[in-house]
C-alpha cells in the first residue's frame, strides 16, 4: 500500500510559497513548492510551524486541498479571529516567502482512488478542504465512483471552491453538491437557514444499503452530530470516517 | 473543553514512529474497546497531548515533547497494533 511503502520518520522541510489565491472573504489557498515533496493521499494533512525571531514557535495542522503531485501542494487556510497562525498564513504571508512544514500525515482519514464504492462527503465550514482533495484526486485518477458532497456553510460569502464546485456540477462529472446554509442563504433559496439534519443527509447523501465510504470533516460538534445521524440512519460506524478540528490549533 | 481527534497525533508521533500511527489500533484498558488512534478524542490545550477513549472517556495516551526528548505515556492502552508492510 502506498501509505506503508516508504518507512521513515517525519522531518520538517522548508518550502516556498509560489502562489496565493483568495477563496472567500475569510480564507485563501497557499501553493507551496517543496522539492522533496513525495506526493500524498487525498485526506492527509501537514503540520505547519512558524518560528519568530526570538525563537518562539507555534504549529498547526492543515489539510491538503490539492490532488497528489510531486514537488508541490496546496493548503486552504481559514482566517480565525485571533488565530495566531492562521492570521499570518491567510494574511501576512506573501509569494516567495519560506514556509516550514512536515508531512504528509495520516492514513485513516484517506480516500484512495482504487476504490469504486460510492462516496459520501459531509463538510462543515472549512472541513471541506480535505474532501476537496478527494474530489480532485478522483478526477486526476480517472476514478468514476459516484460522489455526493453535503456542504454546510454559514453563508454564501464563506463558501470555499464555489466556482470549481459549480463548474463540476455544470459539466456533470459525477460529483453532486448540496449546500446547507446555517446563517444566511443566497437570495431566493428555497429553505430557511438551518443545520444539517437527517432529512438532508437522506436526500442528498447515499442510503446505507449502497455501502458508501463516508467522510465527515468539520468542527467537533458538527462532526459528532453528523456521525450520530449517519449511524442512526443505518450506516456502519466503521464506514464513517471522521476528522474534527477545534476552535484553536485545529486543522483547517 | 473542546477536543479534536487522533488524526492530529500523526505528526507528533510521526517524529518517533516510522509507520502511520493514526491507523494503529489501540485497546482501551478501561472499557476494552479497540479503536484506531485516529478515532480517539484529543485534548491539545494541556501542556502535552492527551488522547481519550471515544467510548468511555478514559485517558489512553499522553504525549509530551521537550528540548531533545519526548515522553509517551500509554497508561490506558492494553495493546497497540501497528500497520507495517508485509514481509517480502
Amino acid at each position: 500500500m502506498a501509505r506503508t511503502a516508504v518507512l521513515g520518520r517525519l522531518t520538517w522541510q522548508v518550502g516556498t510559497v509560489t502562489a496565493l489565491r483568495e477563496e472567500s472573504s475569510t480564507a485563501r489557498t497557499i501553493v507551496v513548492g517543496l522539492p522533496r515533496w513525495p506526493g500524498h493521499l487525498a485526506g492527509q494533512h501537514v503540520d505547519v510551524r512558524l518560528t519568530a525571531e526570538d525563537g518562539y514557535s507555534a504549529q498547526r495542522s492543515y489539510s491538503i486541498a490539492s490532488a497528489p503531485a510531486n514537488g508541490n501542494l496546496e493548503l486552504t487556510v481559514q482566517r480565525l479571529p485571533d488565530g495566531e497562525v492562521s492570521s499570518y498564513l491567510a494574511g501576512d504571508l506573501e509569494v516567495g516567502y519560506p514556509l516550514e512544514l512536515r508531512g504528509p500525515i495520516g492514513g485513516w482519514f484517506v480516500w484512495e482512488p482504487d476504490i469504486q464504492a460510492p462516496v459520501m462527503l459531509v463538510a462543515g465550514g472549512s472541513g471541506v478542504v480535505p474532501l476537496m482533495a478527494m474530489i480532485r484526486t478522483r478526477e486526476a485518477a480517472g476514478n468514476k465512483a459516484p460522489f455526493r458532497l453535503v456542504y454546510s456553510v454559514r453563508s454564501p460569502d464563506t463558501e470555499l471552491y464555489k466556482d470549481e464546485l459549480a463548474e463540476r456540477q455544470r459539466r456533470g462529472d459525477g460529483v453532486d453538491v448540496t449546500y446547507v446554509y446555517t446563517r444566511t442563504t443566497p437570495p431566493g433559496w428555497p429553505v430557511p437557514p438551518g443545520r444539517i439534519n437527517a432529512e438532508v443527509l437522506a436526500s442528498a447523501g447515499w442510503p446505507a444499503d449502497r455501502h458508501p465510504a463516508v467522510f465527515v470533516c468539520g468542527p467537533t460538534p458538527f462532526v459528532e452530530a453528523v456521525a450520530n445521524l449517519l449511524v442512526n440512519a443505518g450506516h456502519s460506524p466503521g464506514a464513517v470516517k471522521t476528522e474534527r478540528f477545534g476552535p484553536t490549533g485545529g486543522k483547517s | 473543553m473542546s477536543h479534536m481527534d487522533g488524526n492530529m497525533l500523526g505528526g507528533a508521533l510521526g517524529e518517533l514512529f516510522t509507520m502511520d500511527t493514526t491507523m494503529a489500533v489501540a485497546q482501551c484498558t478501561s472499557c476494552g474497546s479497540a479503536v484506531a488512534i485516529a478515532q480517539t478524542m484529543v485534548y491539545a490545550d494541556a501542556p502535552g497531548l492527551v488522547a481519550r477513549c471515544p467510548t468511555c472517556d478514559a485517558v489512553m495516551l499522553r504525549f509530551a515533547r521537550g528540548p531533545g526528548r519526548a515522553w509517551i505515556d500509554l497508561r490506558g492502552v492494553t495493546y497497540l497494533q501497528l500497520p507495517i508492510p508485509a514481509e517480502p
